[in-house]
């Protein structure tokens, strides 16, 4: 009998697995943008002094996972599992990252949903109590991502405004069961998403082909939990951009449960300001990932946050199946971060 | 189905979809694409005269010097990593004219260079490019046919 399930999608976490620490890496339009100072490392260019962009963001995914690390206090050894992904085919940035590492590695696909696939499966392996401490990783990169996804950079095609811009950036968060010291947020419950496709074909909207996934896995997560838009202090999704949040925030409201507006934000339009011409916003796995670490687990661990919902969305198509004709299918998965400081629990104390 | 799964069609979906994306901006496209494709073409006319006036050329020999420099200058402009840019602003004001061309086979020659001269470049070299290739070189070919068929 699966006793830490709750409804048809969400599982709890009885025993709170700690995010211990995490770090962000990102490029520099990323580091001249709203939330450049919070950052780990803003890198000096693109390339970030290797041979190709590929490499470029393995290494800063190398690099991200090895702060996180060090900053979690912990030795490398430590980690049980590292659980990776990014957008580039056969996930190369990541499982190249790995064999750095040398750690057990389970990669991941999600999209851009794979920061929060990470925490999910991250968090019920502690649980599990099958390790004592996880790493997470999700990475992108505009210069990789533009070649398999799009054009040649240098490719002088017009951007449509629904388009958005993939963030360059790394983040990677030690996941522990038992942290020795206050960790930076609590993860609580974790909800899968199921994939969902109301048709959308632009591939230069996909705000609009993940808002239904969204708006799915939170009307599942609200109703498995027994909880309301009310109960947090902010809903995060990963990189709807303007168009994906407008809609979300429509079918919400069309769904009978209204989310509350200025509690509700998107990584990708927290990333860049309007003025660096990013027309919907910021998308891609390391979206997510960078706000998070950087910008919302200290919040949390300062106690300004006390619980969030923290949503990645991934738009699962692939050029061979847009070339095909197919609609874009997305996906969501979130996680439930609370601050350890807000102890408080009352009546959310399922 | 269960109740808390998201009930919404696609047809109403798409109409949300329409409404909630902003349209691509006419004016100021149609603007900026006016005035840029309006100075490549004065700098291609530029060319054709002084090849013409200054070079004792042909005005055919002319006509083919400006596209020659058209494209010389949007290939070095790329290779600098600033035709990406004038592309963003201009659209067809910038593709258009000849420019375009010279930039669809420039670009995945720059981007693909580091998988290999052969299987990077040599392959990769013609995919924006290839298919007006294609498309042109095989209408032309039939519009010769009949041509030929009509006027033989």
């Amino acid at each position: 009998m699966a006793v830490k399930r709750m409804g048809q999608q969400t599982i709890i976490l009885p025993n709170k697995p700690a995010i211990l620490a995490g770090a962000a890496w990102v490029g520099p339009k990323e580091g001249k943008g709203p939330l450049g100072s919070l950052f780990d490392h803003v890198t000096e260019d693109e390339s970030y002094g290797q041979q190709s962009f590929e490499l470029a963001e393995r290494q800063m995914v190398l690099d991200a996972a090895r702060a996180a690390i060090r900053k979690a206090g912990v030795r490398e050894g430590d980690i049980r599992f590292l659980l990776g992904g990014d957008l580039l085919n056969q996930i190369i940035s990541a499982s190249f990252a790995a064999r750095e590492l040398a750690l057990p590695f389970l990669g991941l696909y999600g999209a851009c949903s794979t920061m929060c696939e990470a925490l999910c499966l991250g968090s019920m392996l502690l649980d599990g109590e099958y390790a004592d401490h996880v790493l997470c990783t999700a990475s992108s990169h505009f210069c990789t991502a533009e070649r398999q996804y799009r054009y040649p950079l240098e490719y002088g095609n017009q951007r449509t405004p629904t388009a958005q811009w993939t963030v360059t950036g790394a983040g990677a968060a030690v996941l522990s069961l038992s942290p020795g010291k206050t960790p930076m947020a609590r993860i609580t419950h974790a909800c899968v998403g199921r994939v969902v496709d109301l048709g959308v074909t632009d591939a230069n909207n996909m705000g609009a082909a993940m808002a239904p996934a969204a708006a799915d896995t939170l009307l599942a997560l609200f109703e498995d939990t027994h909880t309301a838009p009310r109960d947090y202090d902010l809903i995060v999704t990963g990189d709807l951009g303007r168009v994906g949040r407008n809609l979300l925030l429509e079918l919400m409201n069309s769904q009978g449960t209204p989310l509350i507006e200025d509690r509700c934000l998107d990584c990708g339009l927290l990333i860049y300001s309007p003025e660096q011409d990013c027309h919907a916003g910021g998308s891609g796995c390391g979206c997510s990932a960078v706000v998070l670490n950087a910008c919302l687990l200290p919040q949390l661990q300062e106690g300004k946050l006390g619980r969030i919902l923290f949503m990645s969305t991934g738009a699962l198509m692939s050029p061979t199946s847009s070339l095909q004709g197919e609609s874009i299918p997305g996906v969501a998965h979130a996680v439930v971060l609370e601050s350890p400081k807000a102890e408080r629990n009352t009546r959310h104390d399922f | 189905m269960n109740r808390k799964h998201i009930r919404t069609d696609p047809a109403a979906y798409e109409q949300m979809t329409r409404q909630a994306s902003p349209p691509s901006r006419m004016v100021q496209g149609v603007f900026r694409a006016f005035w840029v494709g309006g100075v490549v073409c004065i700098i291609g006319q530029l060319a054709a005269e002084t090849g013409v006036q200054l070079m004792k050329m042909t005005p055919a020999d002319g006509y083919c010097f400006a596209a020659i420099i058209l494209v010389l200058l949007t290939a070095i402009l790329t290779g600098a990593g600033v035709f990406d840019r004038i592309g963003q602003y201009a659209g067809a004001g910038a593709f258009v004219p000849i420019t375009g061309f010279a930039n669809a086979m420039v670009s995945p020659a720059l981007e693909f260079r580091r998988e290999g001269m052969v299987l990077g470049l040599g392959a990769k070299l013609f995919t924006i490019a290839g298919p007006v290739l294609v498309y042109g070189i095989g209408a032309s070919v039939l519009v010769g046919l009949v041509y030929a068929i009509i006027f033989s």
